[in-house]
């Protein structure tokens, strides 16, 4: 191992472990893997500090590529593991890496309670629809009647939206990206990790084998301007080829609708205007689905509040304060006690 | 009514006969302040200088309709002059405080028993709801014990008549009359009682005086009216135990405190993970008091989540710890595993109850011996350990400690619903004499691999994330035994199965030598134990030893790896008896390991064996 002396910059390479990468060529985790990297060595953390946590899958592969400290666990367990990590020692960055199947099917209740109690983790889900590891059975995320080895006939389940969950589960921070968009991924990834309590980021990973194009709806190049809504606090929720597409409150119903800037006389202040601490407007925005809508990413919602932690530690300080000398003798000793002469 | 001062009764009015030991059973409706009758009692007599052990008997039901059987909440306690190691097996006195208490609880009263009962409650409505189709109290049914029907609502109403509180609360005031007939009967000191409920009650100091004035009426009621010359008054002399200090400790409470106080010995922080279970969760309630002793407690979203955040905790620098009971141990299975495989200390409670599924939640059994040892996918050692008796819990933590962070293991330590809830005296140890050696995390990035090991104990390096220069990574997926690393190679997986068996089993080679814990070390026959069989066991062995019988008690506290002299022990036997409340669990280890042709006593009615049942068993296969 390397060892780096205090204040040198470290790079992207400095971040990316001696072990050979086992995903399959052209899969979206690499292009992952490389913003993770790049994004660390942009924020200038420490490699000892940072602890990467995964549970089963392909994307749990992603501790070992990281030259940070790292723990492979079990199925859907990741976010329990990441909460005795921080509760034990606050000051490590944690990162979660999880799947569709991992963070939603078998450790969906884990991801619930991770995000109610607003562990300070980053939890990256890498949302590719399907099953890559065990060969391409369908998801809790892929759309009704995915056909695949155990749906040959189609899938009848419906999908849960990974940002909808989060948002209905109490997380503080929810911001969505897409593999292959380095800039905006690794704002999202800053963001992320800046942000003090659990922050919920979706990334939309392409499984080339067995749920290839999948996203191509918004994400295909002649698609993707049309398609995607990036949206950025105080800024309109505007988006298209132009820029001149945009959302706003149907005046007569409880709904979004898009709009033109220029066309029937509207103007740009007609557009919503992104407000990130807006729970409502987030709701709204993560359960848009293309090709209707298009797809909102960066950061949807971010209201910060003190991360559960900080809180338990905050309790702890209390008890010590309150009680200056814990001595388990002594207290072994409290209460009814009596002395049996030799 | 009589006003009675709180001063030591001098026993001179009439004989007390000194009794080497006795046992009280109290019994009532899940509302009637059993068991905080119970516990005063055992606090005033363990004040008296006996010796003593306690049962608290729950319905499972938190609020089960009053006046049911299925509602019936119990109290045993056996204190004597001599060594108490049971709760007994039959009462002498059963205070049964309404009919279906009476009900419930007369099939295990010593034949001549003494029965107190509540008169006033022996309406028709209540015999009804206990099942009764006639009165016990007058249809003859009882002529075998000695029954003293006392009218305890009329007495309690009338003893707190002056002091304005409600018809309910006044009745509420009812065990606390009882526990003053009790202490009459015992000889007891009431003052430690009034000391209690003054400050128990120190912001209304009207409840306070309304039991007190029950509790000296009761000890009136004994003394100066009805009862003189009626029944037989007692005095049960102080025990000849080792001198020292001591207290009432809970298993519960002992394992808590030894938990913090082998953390502190390793220099860890002692974090538990925990879902609440019965009878498990004390355990996490005691710790979650003790945030002041660097305790981090988490109660997790489920059984699962508990295992994972100690792991978590353990990855990062802890002592991980989680409780559960057999149910909850078993969704823990797949973490331990992992907990094997990356070889992290862990300690895992399993404070057994009665199975399989829900079973009996409340009753105590010791059926999850093989799932401690064998219950994992795959070949996946651990260490077992299980504690003999409530005091017991405190060393038995400790030891767990020693061997989870001497070892980097997972360490399961088994106790049960009794030992958890019981409670008995305990000679309060030096927190800090224990030999836990202190934990020295992997700090020299020099040829550091995580799988490199001690020599001796096969541990590997702790290097926790935090440390520069260290940054490694560990997980479920087979490593290198050379560099830490992923691998796949056969040949190595062999190597690592092999080393993490030697690992667990080199744990024996640390023991001291197994010394029987009454008897000699050849012989006719030997008495083989583990948990909290070790009262039963141990009273019976020395009965028969006082009657002549050449019969020896082995109590095993390391369940896996056993002990490694455990065979040639056995081998000086001409019969080894495995007695467990199980269908065999350690016979079969014992048998797997030393080839020893044991035999197995065996029972799983939810009851811990009676003294009687051992010592019968034992005379059978000596007289056959």
């Amino acid at each position: 191992m390397n060892v780096v002396t205090p204040g040198e910059k470290l790079t992207a390479k400095d971040f990316t472990s001696d072990q050979e990468v086992r995903w399959c060529p052209g899969c979206g985790d690499y292009a992952i893997v490389s913003a993770v990297q790049g994004t660390l060595a942009e924020l200038g953390v420490s490699r000892e500090k940072t602890v990467f946590v995964s549970g089963i899958g392909c994307a749990a592969r992603f501790p070992y590529y990281m030259a940070t400290y790292g723990f492979h666990t079990i199925h859907g367990r990741a976010p329990a593991i990441a909460t005795g990590i921080k509760l034990t020692n606050p000051e490590l960055d944690v990162w979660v890496v999880s799947g569709d199947g991992d963070a939603l099917s078998i450790g969906g209740n884990h991801l619930f309670h991770l995000l109610r109690r607003n562990v300070d983790v980053q939890f990256l889900l890498f949302n590719n629809e399907i099953y890559g590891l065990t060969k391409g059975q369908y998801s809790p995320t892929s759309r009704v009647g995915t056909r695949s080895p155990s749906t040959p006939m189609g899938s009848l389940d419906n999908p849960v939206v990974a940002a909808s969950f989060a948002l209905g589960s109490g997380a503080r921070f929810v911001a969505r990206s897409v593999d292959t968009l380095r800039k905006p991924l690794s704002q999202v990834l800053k963001r992320a990790y800046e942000h003090r309590g659990a922050s919920f980021v979706e990334i939309f990973q392409n499984c080339i084998v067995y749920n290839d194009a999948v996203f191509s709806s918004f994400t295909a190049k002649d698609l993707a301007a049309d398609n995607q809504l990036h949206v950025e606090d105080g800024k309109p929720l505007l988006f298209g080829r132009e820029s001149n597409r945009g959302l706003r409150m149907k005046p007569d119903a409880f709904e979004l609708e898009i709009v033109t800037v220029g066309e029937n006389g509207i103007v740009e202040a007609d557009v919503l205007v992104h407000d990130e601490k807006n729970h409502l407007l987030a709701s709204m925005l993560a359960a848009l689905q293309p090709p209707a809508f298009p797809m909102a990413l960066g950061v949807i919602y971010c209201d910060p509040a003190p991360g559960y932690e900080t809180n338990v530690t905050a309790q702890i300080e209390e008890a010590k304060a309150n009680s200056p000398a814990a001595d388990l003798n002594a207290l072994m000793r409290q209460g009814h006690t009596w002395t049996v002469k030799g | 009514m009589p006003t009675i001062s709180a001063v030591e009764h001098d026993g001179s009015k009439s004989a007390r006969q000194p009794l080497e030991s006795v046992v009280v059973r109290f019994a009532g409706d899940s509302g009637d302040g059993i068991q905080l009758t119970g516990s005063q009692f055992t606090q005033t007599t363990a004040l008296a200088r006996n010796d003593l052990a306690t049962f608290p008997d729950y319905p499972a039901e938190i609020r089960a309709p009053a006046g049911t059987t299925f509602g019936v909440s119990a109290f045993q306690i056996n204190f004597g002059s001599r060594q108490i190691l049971t709760p007994g097996d039959e009462p002498d006195v059963l205070i049964a405080l309404n009919p279906a208490a009476l009900k419930v609880n007369l099939a295990t009263l010593k034949p001549a028993g003494l029965v107190i009962t509540d008169a006033t409650v022996f309406t028709d409505r209540n015999l009804r709801k206990a099942g009764y189709t006639a009165n016990p109290l007058e249809d003859g049914s009882l002529s075998k014990f000695r029954v003293i029907p006392v009218d305890i609502a009329r007495l309690t109403l009338e003893a707190v008549k002056d002091l304005g509180l409600t018809q309910k609360e006044a009745l509420r005031c009812k065990n606390l009359l009882t526990l003053g007939l009790i202490y009459w009967l015992y000889d007891r000191d009431r003052q430690p009682t009034i000391d209690w409920l003054e400050k128990k009650f120190a912001k209304r100091p009207e409840i306070a005086k309304a039991n007190i004035a029950a509790l000296n009426a009761g000890h009136a009621y004994g003394e100066t009216m009805e009862l003189e010359g009626t029944v037989d008054t007692y005095t049960v002399p102080s025990a000849d135990i080792a001198p020292g200090l001591y207290r009432n400790v809970t298993g519960a409470e002992a394992l808590a405190w030894g938990l913090v106080a082998g953390a502190k010995l390793a220099g860890l922080k002692l974090f538990c993970g925990s879902y609440p279970i019965t009878p498990a969760s004390t355990l996490l309630h005691i710790l979650s008091g003790l945030k002041h002793y660097d305790v981090v407690t988490f109660q997790a979203e489920d059984e699962i989540a508990a295992v994972c955040s100690a792991i978590g905790a353990s990855y990062a620098g802890a002592l991980g710890v989680t409780s559960s009971s057999g149910p909850g141990v078993a969704l823990k299975t797949e973490a331990l595993g992992l907990a094997v495989g990356v070889e992290l200390p862990l300690i895992v409670v399993n404070a057994q109850r009665a199975g399989p599924s829900t079973g009996l939640p409340t009753k105590t059994e010791q059926s999850d011996l093989y799932q401690a040892v064998f219950g994992r996918n795959a070949d996946t050692p651990l260490a077992v350990l299980a504690a003999r008796a409530p005091s017991d819990c405190f060393d038995v933590a400790v030891e767990a400690v020693r061997i989870a962070v001497t070892h980097m293991t997972p360490v399961i330590v088994l106790t049960d619903g009794y030992i958890a809830n019981a409670s008995e005296p305990w000679l309060i140890p030096d927190a800090d004499g224990f030999a836990v050696p202190p934990v020295e995390f992997r700090t020299d990035a020099e040829s550091f691999h995580p799988y490199l090991r001690d020599e001796k104990t096969l541990a590997r390096a702790w290097a926790v994330p935090g440390t520069p220069g260290l940054e490694h990574r560990v997980g479920g997926i087979e490593k290198d035994f050379d560099t830490g690393n992923i691998s796949y190679d056969p040949e190595n997986h062999q190597r690592m199965t092999d080393v993490r068996a030697q690992k667990i089993a080199c744990i024996a080679d640390g023991l001291p030598p197994l010394v029987p814990e009454q008897g000699n070390k050849k012989g006719r026959l030997a008495v083989v134990g583990w948990g909290s069989t070790f009262g039963s066991i141990s009273r019976a062995v020395s009965n028969l030893r006082d009657d002549g019988v050449d019969v020896t008690h082995i109590h095993l506290r390391h369940i896996w790896p056993l002990p490694s002299d455990l065979g040639d022990l056995l081998r000086g036997f001409d019969q080894v008896v495995v007695a467990e409340m199980n269908q065999g669990q350690l016979l079969t280890v014992v048998r797997s390991e030393t080839l020893v042709a044991a035999e197995g006593l065996n029972k799983v009615t939810g009851q811990p064996f009676k003294i009687s049942e051992i010592e019968a068993a034992v005379r059978t296969r000596l007289e056959s």
